[in-house]
Formats: C-alpha cells, sequence, structure tokens
C-alpha cells in the first residue's frame, strides 16, 4: 500500500452514543461482526447493549427480506439502557437489507452497502422496481457506496488458499475493518478472536486478517468519509466486567443459586426458540455439578425436574410460550407437591408457534392463571439482560426457601440481548437456606414453618424421612389422601397464602420520579431500558413524569396499591394487549389505569413512548 | 434366593429385613380380589430381600388404579400424573443415584397417555424398575379400552367392538433397545418376587409385565394363561441356561424350526431334549426374545420369567462418569471461576 502515506488522518468528532445495525443474508455473518465489533467497542470503555434480529429458518432465502438477519447494537459515552430505536450507520449487504431496514436509519445516517450485491435480479428479488442507489431513496442519507466484493477479492488476489469462496466468506470483515477505521476503534480483540478460532486453518486465518486490514485501509481514501468518530469512555462503576447475553445470564444465575444453597442443579428441559441458549450453556457445567437432561418433550423436561426436586436437587426447567402450555399440568403437581421448581419462560410472540424468533410479553395471564384448579405461583420478571443473572438467583432463593414452584418471565429480547455485566463475587450474594426437615422429629410432610408457611423439604435417601407425596389433595399437616371439603378449601388458601407471604420477603416497589409527579408509568419485562430511556427524556424536558418498572409480579411487591394510589395518572406499558394493566385492574379495581400497548414482535420505540407521554400530560 | 449379590452400590441395610419394614399405615384400597393385591405382597416379600436401607427405595407412579402404589409401601413415594411417571423417575433416579426407584403402572398409562416417557426410558437404559401391571382395560375410569386390549373388546367405548390392534408391551421393550423385559402373572407370587429379585439386580431399565386381572371391568382377560387347570400347558416359565421345556409332563419344549419357533413333544418323532432351545437371557441379539416375546396361545405357550436381561451401559452411570470426569479436568471448579473466566476487563 504505497499511497497510505499520502493520506491525511481525518478530523476527529466525538459523540456520547451511537446505533449500528448490521444486516445481510442469514450467511453474511452479520452476527458475528456484530458481535466482534461488540466486544471491541465494551474493551474500548463504552457501555453498550446488544440484539440480534435473525430469521427462524436456518438458510433463509437469499437476497429476500425474509431471509435477512440482523444485529444492533448501541455503545456510548452515557449509561446505554437499549439498543436504540433508530440506527447513526447502517451496514447493508444487500439489496433486500437496505429495503428492510432503512427505515431504522435516522435521516443523515450513514449507509455501507455492498454495490457489488445490487444487480437487476437481486434488485428485484428484494422488492425494488428501480435501483435504490440511483433512484433517490437513499437522498436523505450519507451513502457509501462500497464494491465489498471486489475489494475483498482484490485483496485476497495472490494470497495462497484463497479462493472466490473464502473471498465470499471474507466480505464480513472488510465492513468490519472499515467500522473500525471510521470509529477508531483497535483491532487487536478480532485479530486475536480470529487467530484462536482459525488456529487449524492458516489460509483461513490470514485472509481473514488481510481483508480486515484492508477494509480498515480503505475507509481512510474515501473522501466522503471527512471524519472519524469517537465514542469516549463510559462513567463506569470500577470493577471487572464482561459481555453477557439474558439467556446465560440466566442459567449463570441458576447456578449461582445452586451453589449457595449447596444443592445440584437438575435442568430437565426440550429445545426450543428462543430459550434454547439456556440448556446449552448449562450442559457445559457438569464441572460444578449441573445435570441437563434433555427430555423427549417439553412434559417430560418438567416432570423429570420435579423428580429431581423430589429427590433433593435444586431442579429447573426452561421453555418458550408454546412449551408452558405443554407443561400446565405439571405445573400444577408441582404446586400440589410444594416443591421448589423454577421454570424459564422465555417469552417470544404467540400465539401457537406464533413469532418463534420475536420478543413479547404476552404469557403473563399463561403465567398467572393457566392451569386447571386454584394454582398460584411465584413469579418474577427480569428487567434487563444483565438482570436476568440476579432474577434468575432471587426466584431460585424464594423458591427453594418457600417450597414453591415459580416462573422467571424472561422474553426474547432479553434472551439474546446482551450487556455489560459486573461481575459479582459470589460472597456478596446472599445466602439460600431451604427448609430442611428434622430426621430427629417425627416427619409430616404438610407440617409448615410458621414465618413462610413453607412444608419441610425431606430429601429421599434420608433415614426416618420416609414419606408420600403426590398430585392427590392431602391433609393439612400428616399429608394423607383427603377428599374432606374442609382440609381441601383449607389448602387452597394456604398454597395462596404462602405464596402471598413472599411479599414479606422482597425489597418495596421503588420509584423513578416524585410522588407528586404527573404521570406514573409503569411497566415490567424487558421494556425498563426503554421506559426509562423515555421518562428520562421527557423530564428533562420539565414534564413531571414517574416511572415504577415490576420485576416482581405475583405476589406484587406489598406498597404497591399505595404507590400507585398517590397518581392521578398511571399509564401501564407493555408489549402485548394489556395483561399487566388488566391484573392490576383486577388486583386494585378502585386505581384509574391507562394502557399503551404494541404486539408487533419488536420493542418499544423511545420516541412512540415520549409522544405518548406527552400527549398524557395534556390531557384533562 | 439364589441370584447371588445386588451389583450396584445402592446402600444396604446392616440387619436383616422383613416384610413389616415396607408396610404402610394406609388402608389399601383395591377392589377385593383385584390382582394388585398379589404384586403388592410380591413388593413386600422382595423387598426386604433385596437388601438395600428403607430409606433408599423410591417408589414412583402415575395415575391409574396400579399407580396407587406408593401409598401402600412405606418407603419415599412419589403419586404422580397421567403417564407422566417415567419422565418423574428419570429425574428421581438422575438427580439421587443412591435410590433404587421403583415405578407401577399400567397398561393405559404406560402404553397410551406416557407412551412416549414409556419407550424414552427404555432407550436409555436409566436404572430403575418398571411394574407394568397389564389388565387390558382402563379401571380407574371404569371400563373403557386400553392399548392393549385385544382387537374386538367390547369396551363402555367400544360398543361394537375396538377395531385396533394391541401393544404388545414386550415388542416395546425391545423395540426400543430394551436391556431387560419379563413377563409376569399375578397369581405366581413367588415367580413375580423371582423376577422383581433379578429386575432389581440388573443394571439398567428392567421392565417387567404383570399380566394382571381386573375383577370388575376385565375379569379372566387372561384366564386361559393363569387358570390353575390348564397353565402347565399354556405358560412357558423361563429359566436362564435351561431347556425351554413345559405341560404337566414336562414333555413339549421350544425348537428353533428354520427361522421360526415351533411347539415340539420330547420323546416323539424322533425329538430329544437337545433339540429344545436353551434360553439365553444375557444374549445381547434380541431375536429369540423376541420371538419368545410374540408367541401367544392357543398355537404357543406365553413365556413367563426373564425374557432378556442382556448387559449395557446405563445412563446414570455413563452420567455419573461424565461428571467426575469435568469436575476432573476442567479449569471452572466453582462460579466465582465461571464468572471470571473468558473476555473480562477492568474498569
Amino acid at each position: 500500500m504505497t499511497q497510505e502515506k499520502s493520506i491525511k488522518e481525518k478530523p476527529v468528532v466525538e459523540k456520547s452514543a451511537i446505533v449500528v445495525k448490521f444486516v445481510g443474508d442469514s450467511g453474511d455473518g452479520m452476527q458475528l461482526i456484530g458481535t466482534l465489533f461488540a466486544e471491541t467497542a465494551a474493551l474500548s470503555g463504552n457501555d453498550l447493549a446488544t440484539f440480534p434480529d435473525f430469521p427462524a429458518e436456518v438458510r433463509a432465502p437469499q437476497n429476500t427480506v425474509s431471509g435477512v438477519s440482523g444485529f444492533q447494537l448501541q455503545f456510548g459515552h452515557e449509561k446505554i439502557y437499549s439498543v436504540g430505536d433508530m440506527c447513526d450507520v447502517l451496514v447493508a449487504m444487500n439489496p433486500a437489507s437496505l429495503k428492510a431496514h432503512l427505515k431504522a436509519a435516522k435521516d443523515g445516517a450513514l449507509i455501507i452497502t455492498d454495490v457489488d450485491a445490487y444487480n437487476d435480479k437481486t434488485i428485484e428479488k428484494a422488492g425494488y422496481t428501480a435501483n435504490p442507489l440511483k433512484d433517490g431513496t437513499l437522498k436523505k442519507y450519507k451513502v457509501i457506496e462500497t464494491p465489498v466484493g471486489t475489494l475483498t477479492k482484490k485483496s485476497l488476489e495472490g494470497v495462497e488458499g484463497a479462493d472466490v469462496k473464502q473471498s465470499t466468506k471474507s466480505r464480513n470483515m472488510f465492513v468490519l475493518g472499515m467500522l473500525f477505521y471510521i470509529f477508531g476503534k483497535d483491532m487487536k480483540h478480532t485479530n486475536d478472536f480470529l487467530e484462536l478460532k482459525f488456529k487449524k486453518k492458516p489460509s483461513v486465518l490470514k485472509s481473514n486478517l488481510i481483508v480486515l486490514k484492508a477494509g480498515y485501509e480503505y475507509a481512510k481514501t474515501i473522501k466522503s468519509i471527512e471524519q472519524t468518530i469517537v465514542v469516549k469512555k463510559a462513567k463506569m462503576e470500577k470493577g471487572r466486567y464482561r459481555n453477557i447475553t439474558g439467556n446465560i445470564a440466566t442459567a449463570w444465575g441458576l447456578m449461582a443459586a445452586a451453589e449457595k444453597a449447596g444443592r445440584n442443579l437438575f435442568l430437565g428441559s426440550y429445545p426450543i426458540t428462543p430459550a434454547t441458549d439456556i440448556m446449552i450453556e448449562l450442559a457445559k457445567h457438569k464441572s460444578l455439578g449441573v445435570t441437563t437432561f434433555q427430555a423427549e418433550d417439553e412434559i417430560a423436561g418438567i416432570c423429570s425436574a420435579i423428580g429431581a426436586s423430589f429427590a433433593g436437587a435444586f431442579a429447573c426447567t426452561s421453555t418458550s410460550g408454546p412449551g408452558l402450555s405443554l407443561k400446565t399440568e405439571a405445573m400444577g403437581l408441582a404446586v400440589i407437591t410444594e416443591l421448589p421448581l423454577v421454570i424459564v419462560n422465555v417469552q417470544r410472540g404467540g400465539p401457537s408457534t406464533g413469532l418463534p424468533t420475536k420478543s413479547e410479553q404476552s404469557d403473563l395471564m399463561q403465567a398467572l392463571y393457566g392451569r386447571n384448579g386454584e394454582a398460584p405461583m411465584l413469579i418474577m420478571a427480569p428487567a434487563t439482560a444483565v438482570d436476568c443473572f440476579y432474577a434468575a438467583f432471587e426466584i431460585s432463593k424464594l423458591s427453594l426457601e418457600h417450597m414453591t414452584p415459580a416462573i422467571l418471565l424472561s422474553e426474547g429480547y432479553l434472551g439474546s440481548g446482551s450487556e455489560l455485566f459486573k461481575i459479582p463475587s459470589m460472597k456478596d450474594l446472599p445466602e439460600i437456606h431451604p427448609p430442611y426437615a428434622d430426621p430427629n422429629k417425627k416427619y409430616k410432610p404438610y407440617e409448615r414453618d410458621p414465618k413462610t408457611l413453607a412444608r419441610y423439604w425431606a430429601v429421599p435417601g434420608t433415614k426416618g424421612l420416609r414419606h408420600r407425596i403426590g398430585g392427590l389433595e392431602k391433609t393439612n399437616v400428616d399429608g394423607f389422601v383427603s377428599t374432606d371439603p374442609l382440609n381441601h378449601e383449607l389448602m387452597v388458601k394456604l398454597r395462596e397464602e404462602k405464596v402471598m407471604k413472599i411479599a414479606e420477603f422482597i425489597p418495596e416497589q421503588e420509584v423513578f420520579g416524585k410522588e407528586t409527579d404527573d404521570l406514573l408509568v409503569v411497566s415490567w419485562g424487558s421494556t425498563m431500558g426503554v421506559v426509562r430511556k423515555a421518562v428520562e427524556e421527557v423530564r428533562a424536558e420539565g414534564q413531571k413524569v414517574a416511572h415504577a418498572h415490576f420485576r416482581y409480579i405475583y405476589p406484587l411487591p406489598k406498597n404497591t396499591e399505595k404507590l400507585l394510589s398517590k397518581y392521578k395518572k398511571i399509564v401501564v406499558c407493555e408489549l402485548n394487549s394489556g395483561q399487566f394493566v388488566k391484573y392490576l385492574r383486577s388486583t386494585y379495581p378502585q386505581i384509574p389505569y391507562k394502557q399503551f400497548n404494541k404486539v408487533q414482535g419488536q420493542p418499544f420505540n423511545i420516541h412512540e413512548l415520549k409522544d405518548h407521554f406527552t400527549q398524557l400530560i395534556k390531557e384533562k | 434366593m439364589d441370584q447371588g449379590p445386588i451389583q450396584n452400590t445402592i446402600g444396604r441395610a446392616t440387619g436383616k429385613l422383613t416384610s413389616e419394614d415396607f408396610v404402610s399405615d394406609q388402608m389399601v384400597k383395591w377392589c377385593p380380589g383385584c390382582g394388585a393385591h398379589f404384586i403388592l405382597n410380591a413388593v413386600e416379600k422382595v423387598f426386604p430381600e433385596i437388601g438395600y436401607k428403607p430409606e433408599n427405595f423410591a417408589i414412583i407412579s402415575g395415575i391409574g388404579c396400579s399407580s396407587r402404589f406408593p401409598y401402600y409401601v412405606n418407603v419415599y413415594g412419589f403419586h404422580g400424573i397421567h403417564g407422566r411417571a417415567h419422565a418423574i423417575a428419570s429425574g428421581v433416579k438422575l438427580a439421587n443415584p443412591g435410590l433404587s426407584v421403583w415405578i407401577p403402572t399400567g397398561d393405559g398409562d404406560s402404553m397410551a397417555i406416557g407412551g412416549n416417557h414409556f419407550i424414552h426410558i427404555v432407550r436409555r437404559n436409566i436404572d430403575v424398575n418398571i411394574l407394568l401391571f397389564n389388565n387390558q382395560i382402563y379401571g380407574l375410569t371404569k371400563g373403557q379400552y386400553s392399548p392393549a386390549s385385544p382387537i374386538g373388546s367390547v369396551t363402555k367405548t367400544s360398543p361394537n367392538g375396538t377395531i385396533e390392534n394391541p401393544f404388545n408391551a414386550g415388542n416395546l421393550v425391545l423395540g426400543a433397545g430394551g436391556t431387560f423385559y419379563a413377563r409376569a402373572v399375578d397369581n405366581n407370587i413367588p415367580l413375580m418376587t423371582q423376577i422383581m429379585f433379578q429386575a432389581a439386580k440388573h443394571d439398567g431399565t428392567s421392565a417387567i409385565e404383570i399380566l394382571q386381572n381386573c375383577i370388575v371391568f376385565n375379569n379372566k382377560a387372561h384366564a386361559a394363561v393363569t387358570d390353575k387347570d390348564t397353565r402347565d400347558d399354556s405358560q412357558l416359565i423361563l429359566e436362564h441356561g435351561k431347556p425351554m421345556i413345559f405341560g404337566k409332563q414336562k414333555d413339549k419344549g421350544i425348537k428353533l424350526d428354520g427361522t421360526q419357533l415351533k411347539v415340539v413333544e420330547i420323546g416323539k418323532n424322533g425329538i430329544t431334549i437337545d433339540d429344545v432351545l436353551v434360553h439365553d437371557k444375557y444374549s445381547q441379539n434380541p431375536g429369540i426374545h423376541r420371538m419368545l416375546v410374540n408367541m401367544s396361545l392357543p398355537e404357543y405357550p406365553i413365556a413367563l420369567g426373564v425374557i432378556r436381561s442382556a448387559l449395557a451401559p446405563t445412563y446414570d452411570d455413563l452420567l455419573t462418569e461424565q461428571i467426575s470426569e469435568q469436575r476432573r479436568s476442567s479449569k471452572i471448579k466453582s462460579m466465582d471461576d465461571l464468572l471470571n473466566s473468558g473476555d473480562t476487563w477492568e474498569v
């Protein structure tokens, strides 16, 4: 590269946060470069959030809108709450991906697209009637038309083992190199990653390294890139950090609870999108005593977990909506046998198979009420990818200490999304003390701890604690099979009261903002980040808006009614048609609620929330 | 019993146990005369013989008359939901391998609503013992046909006779790659206890099909096999290493004729005892086992006893091995190790 010396360093401009979206065909390697860019940004000290957006098909048809795979990230100098609404940079590898995601680009956004991928056929397949690069479609944006295919091929000329196939595969590295230049990021992390990944394929490694560098160098020469962008380090709490997805955080939270409780972790599960990553992660950790049992179906998944719990393990099952439907009968069995069990439901769009890879909050009613008989269960919902760790730990602790099955209502958006995780030390997490039966006392299966109403856990193999439990109603205390009407009513009440009592062991609901604010925004689950950001922004504009984000769903924190009663206007925001609001209306009917809903398999946008809040405040 | 020591490592009792150590204080609520009483009797006899500590037994069931069993034996018991006993028991055994796990189940529980779990526990070869009470009818729901009812059975839900072929439980077990399959009749308690003892000894899933009489809804369904007057000719009681002979005079035998089994009379047409097949329950090849399972009246006697007991690694042993190997070789020894593994950085 002889021209290198003549290139002048470009001026640098500072930004507080940047949203980048990588889109292309399923096989274009968008997830990989998105992840590598995110990790590089994290290592350089930015806060960030990521979210992959991919089709359900393994190899969806090429060059079609339905086959587009995407990866979005926001990195910043400020606290990053979400992956952001609209992107500042859109990397589109072909016309179909441009067609699918252009609407997500801000006015004036930088668009990098591979012009080599544009021909009559691909343009038509994408659903364009004319070439979008030429017909003014992109006039609002700053477009860098890059012949990525040609330049990749050129950079690999004369490189041993670099054939056409390799050159096509490496296109993603070229654009990644370009982005590293534009954002002044170091390529060391990516180089290290490639070296590890292609240790045994030296020619593939070499090609990738060359193409990455070529992209970086090429970006320097582009005139229309007038400046490079710097996003300074975020002000983050001191400590050791890592990047983590919600599903891995969930798996680790469950494992952390097993370690604290001194029980082996057992997961009985069946693969289902988007929850499978939890089982995949847990399967790696036999060294920590974790058993994963890939059952023959969802029912066997939960039933094996119930068996494991009876036998003395800390048992879990993981699933998504349709799988939760299949588990319902067994959930009732866990309720009546009063065994600890954590059911992780990573929600997706429903009903039925619905939108397997898209996120929704529409299983709340199913979690609350979807069982025969009166079968109350502890329910919690994590708020962020990192919170999946803490929520999984906490629900496990409560399930074990209160002898009740519990549902962790995660979401596809949380499970697949990632965030920076300040690594906790195990010694800082609370201890877990399940109520074990005393082998020296006569054991009665339904005798209860008066503080929690939890029955005592008698692990098979222990001398002196032989007993029988099961799905038939039992007498309180003694645990004999019984159809006695008054006993049944008592047991129904006790099971409910036991779960409601958990409210005395969890923190009170917090509010961001003031009691005197004009509007209280209520949310739960994955929407924490966007809703908080929207509330912060309208507050900065002078509006009096408060925000209460619920992690504890059943029972609700004990100050909930008092807290809600303080506000004249309450709006409950959810990614469903209004399930949490329906639940609040039935629980505290005297309080007036408004609702704001979206059921598109997509998260809220900050602007739509802000517009709605602003309008609500104006309303008399 | 002359079966030698129990092979595996479940905690043994120090002293001699008796039936009294296992009798529960619950009233047994099966119908008077029900075959299930005999099976309970056999279990109470065999558990002390097996010699594990009483607290190391767990009985896991689903739904049906058979599945009330856990309440009637004083060990750890779990009465589950319809069809799911095998899935629940899988979790019990894998989470607590020091338990001897027994699954009383029925033909509906294991071959209809729980058919999936049944074939999969057998396929995995998890070390549990299945007592499949086959009465060819739904008893607890009061008389509907089951997947084991013979074609043409007239029941409350098949007033004109069933028009579907029944399952042969042995075929399901062998088809799923089962390592242990035995067949018993409810009115022969010594044979049942002997089989149960061998099941306990076998490492892997032991499936025992018990031809059980439902006195109320399907009385005498197995009479052709179990009747005292005819049973010598209708039952072939298999013993490992012994020729397959039966009949009141012990003069009938089973011979391999080409690719088929054939009933022969010893001493007639030049047939001697040497022509009769010798039973090999340990044979890895299930070919003869399958033919024995499929023998049916009136052409053949019904094969009883341990038909197959093949040696194979169990799921639970392999799991334990993988866990100890990972504990030994992995650098991750605690959650703190895991949390700090891989790409991390200091701020």
